[in-house]
């Protein structure tokens, strides 16, 4: 096992390497130049050409990785064109944020995913199946922002329950465990919550209803186990498969929605990476996408570690 | 425990009666079994794919999908009702008083817990001991089924072992409590030729020492022939043909015996050419209204598909399901 998480933990190293790549390379895939973001169109010539030696723009390609990675490794990302201020700091702060709601979408449907998705499995044919099924049905395929909007209609402005903008009364930002807080969170977090449920339940379903197939559960019958152990064996069984979906669902939570997170004015990755896009921020842009996917390489290790943790077959070399 | 003298049969089943509900309407696969079986004694089950063996089995162990299948008939074990016990009952005599080894142990074996941890659950499961002794009693059951270095083995799971060692696994398992009925169900056709032989020979070394009754399942006759003290052969879910295995075996009283001895290369035989039964077995959603091997049979006439032909007692424990079948005097040539 700890031979297997050493061999998993190396070969992270190149897939990240890889990241940083994609995300270097990015620069020199976007139309048009780089520079146009930071000076107009009509600017000097001699004061494009001294920008760009002072971005490194004028060495060789694989001069400008090397430096670019050596500022990565240090924890510079460099400045935000738009706003001047280094991008590590907005972006933690919008990780930070899209987090709350990360957390939250992935407890509320999680849990909801496993019960519905482990309750249509156990009684597959039946009536609670073809709820269940429904219900996931309509998750996965209602446009959430459309949900979200809904939501702020009925809740925040038809029946006014619920705050539908920001973090905090008045567009403050920072979070704090206040009521105002979660009142805040409530319905971003709960329109985030339903593609994973859907997703969750599916996935958990298709895989409780195949290890019920298994003849080891009549074996298990068979040796006299009643409902509880053997139910217990069918968890044990069904985990490494849910746990690598969980993971997969929460990397995308942790992307951040650009939809949900500007229909509710909440300021995560999805909001910076709007911005990002619009201003043609690419130190900012850069940044945040090497953030989401070095996280998300980060989270694949852990599920790998932990399907290997439950499934004694997956730890075979 | 009630009704433990001596001539009580262990197990007594009458008019056993299974079917499925599937797609294509209901399927008939146990068609009226009756049988006792004394403790200590071994019965073979032979017979074609689908003609209701692993069926049976699972009949007696009440383990069929409740919602499926329609049963009826009984099936007493140690004088119980199987299917008027509650079954929370079930449960207790399920692995203690009748165990199964499955045909498959890869499959029939939980891939994420170890050899000793599924062991000892059965054990604790029935015996209620500390979870650390039902270890140590598995250790002793890897011993017992001939599991080199069984200490290691413990830790393993079904993955890391060969499918001798797995399947001795099984046995063991299945052995646990000191069943008075194990069930084995083609235990060997899924290993490899001499593997076969060594499980064989260690059920029937277990059965000996155990004095456990077995029910075996299996395709090949030279099993049969060595293993069991009395044979049935099963076609469409009913018993053809039932007797003592040198009975059976050697003058078998039913043409699909007749056919299926022909069609199966054993012991003596090998080197004959083989000659399979011509035709299907019978579509069990809609089964001839007399004899269900008439279609196949060469010696079929009109008393034969008139009505299924009933049990025929040649002697006391001898019994073929065929209108030709005469007691032994008055047989014609
Ligand atoms: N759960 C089930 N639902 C529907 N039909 C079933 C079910 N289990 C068994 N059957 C049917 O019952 C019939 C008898 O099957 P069974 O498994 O007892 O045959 P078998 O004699 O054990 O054959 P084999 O030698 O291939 O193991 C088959 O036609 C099978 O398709
Ligand atoms: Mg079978």
């Amino acid at each position: 096992m700890f031979a297997y998480i050493l061999r998993r933990i190396l070969y992270i190293v190149p897939i990240a390497l890889g990241v940083t790549l994609l995300v270097f390379a990015l620069v020199h895939i976007a139309p048009g130049d780089p520079l146009n973001a930071v000076v107009g169109p009509d600017a000097p010539a001699e004061v494009v050409e001294q920008l760009r030696r002072s971005y490194g723009f004028d060495q060789p390609l694989p001069v400008q990785y090397v430096i670019y990675l050596g500022h990565v490794l240090s924890g510079d990302l460099g400045q935000s064109v738009a706003t001047g201020r280094p991008v590590i700091a907005d972006l933690g702060r919008a990780l930070g944020n899209t987090l709350i709601l990360s957390v939250g979408a992935a407890i509320v449907g999680f849990t909801s995913g496993i019960l519905l998705g482990a309750l249509a499995g156990w009684h597959r044919g039946g009536f609670i199946d073809r709820l269940a099924t429904l219900l996931t049905l309509i998750g996965v395929s209602v446009p959430h922002y459309w949900l979200g909007m809904v939501l702020v209609i009925v809740m925040a402005v038809e029946l006014n329950l619920l705050p539908a903008m920001g973090m905090a009364p008045g567009g403050a930002t920072g979070w704090g465990f206040t009521g105002a807080h979660l009142a805040h969170a409530v319905l971003p977090v709960l329109t985030m919550s339903v593609i994973p449920m859907g997703i969750v339940a599916r996935s958990v379903r298709a895989t409780v209803a195949e290890v019920l197939q298994q003849e080891f559960v009549q074996a298990l019958r068979a040796k006299g186990l009643g409902r509880g152990p053997v139910l217990r064996h069918v968890v044990r069984n069904v985990a490494p498969t849910v746990v690598s979906v969980l993971g997969l669902q929460f990397g995308y939570l942790l992307g951040g929605s650009i939809l949900i997170e500007t229909v509710f004015s909440w300021p995560g990755t999805g909001f910076l990476l709007n911005e990002a896009i619009f201003k043609r921020d690419l130190p900012l842009l850069q940044g945040t996408i090497l953030m989401l996917g070095l996280f998300f390489v980060l989270l694949n290790l852990l599920v790998d570690i932990a399907q290997a943790a439950l499934d004694p077959r997956m730890r075979r070399s | 425990m009630p009704d433990q003298t001596q001539s009580a049969p262990l197990l007594s089943v009458s008019g056993l009666t299974v079917s499925f509900k599937t797609e294509r309407g209901t399927a008939s696969a146990i068609n009226g079994v009756d049988f006792d079986l004394k403790r200590g004694e071994v019965l073979c089950l032979l017979g074609e794919s689908g003609s209701g063996k692993s069926v049976t089995l699972r009949a007696l162990m009440r383990l069929l999908p409740e919602r499926r299948s329609r049963i009826a008939g009984k099936v007493l074990l140690n004088g119980e009702d199987v299917y008027a016990v509650p079954e929370r009952r079930m449960e207790k005599l399920r692995g203690k008083a009748i165990s199964m080894v499955f045909q498959e142990p890869m499959l029939a074996l939980d891939p994420v817990y170890t050899i000793g941890h599924q062991i000892a659950e059965t054990i604790v499961r029935h015996e209620g001991i500390a979870f650390a002794d039902a270890e140590r009693r598995a250790l002793d059951l890897l011993e017992r089924v001939q599991i080199p270095s069984a200490k290691r083995r413990l830790k393993a799971y079904p993955h890391e072992m060969s499918g001798g060692m797995r399947q001795r696994a099984m046995i063991a398992l299945a052995l646990s409590c000191n069943p008075a009925l194990l069930l084995a169900d083609e235990p060997t056709t899924a290993l490899d030729a001499t593997v076969q032989m060594q499980i064989l020979l260690l059920l029937r070394q277990l059965q000996a020492e155990l004095d456990m009754a077995v029910i075996l399942v299996t395709h090949d006759i030279g099993v049969a022939a060595e293993t069991a003290d009395r044979v049935a052969v099963m076609y469409a879910g009913r018993f053809v043909e039932l007797g003592t295995a040198r009975q059976v075996l050697k003058d078998p009283q039913h043409p699909y015996t007749a056919g299926l001895l022909a069609s199966t290369v054993h012991g003596n035989m090998r080197g004959h050419a083989l000659e399979a039964i011509p035709g299907a077995p019978p579509d069990l959603t809609n089964l001839p209204s007399g004899c269900a091997y008439a279609p196949r049979c060469p010696h079929a006439d009109a008393h034969c598909t008139a009505a299924p032909p009933s049990e025929t007692w040649l002697e006391p424990g001898r019994m073929a399901r065929c209108v030709r079948a005469r007691v032994p005097a008055a047989a014609p040539v």
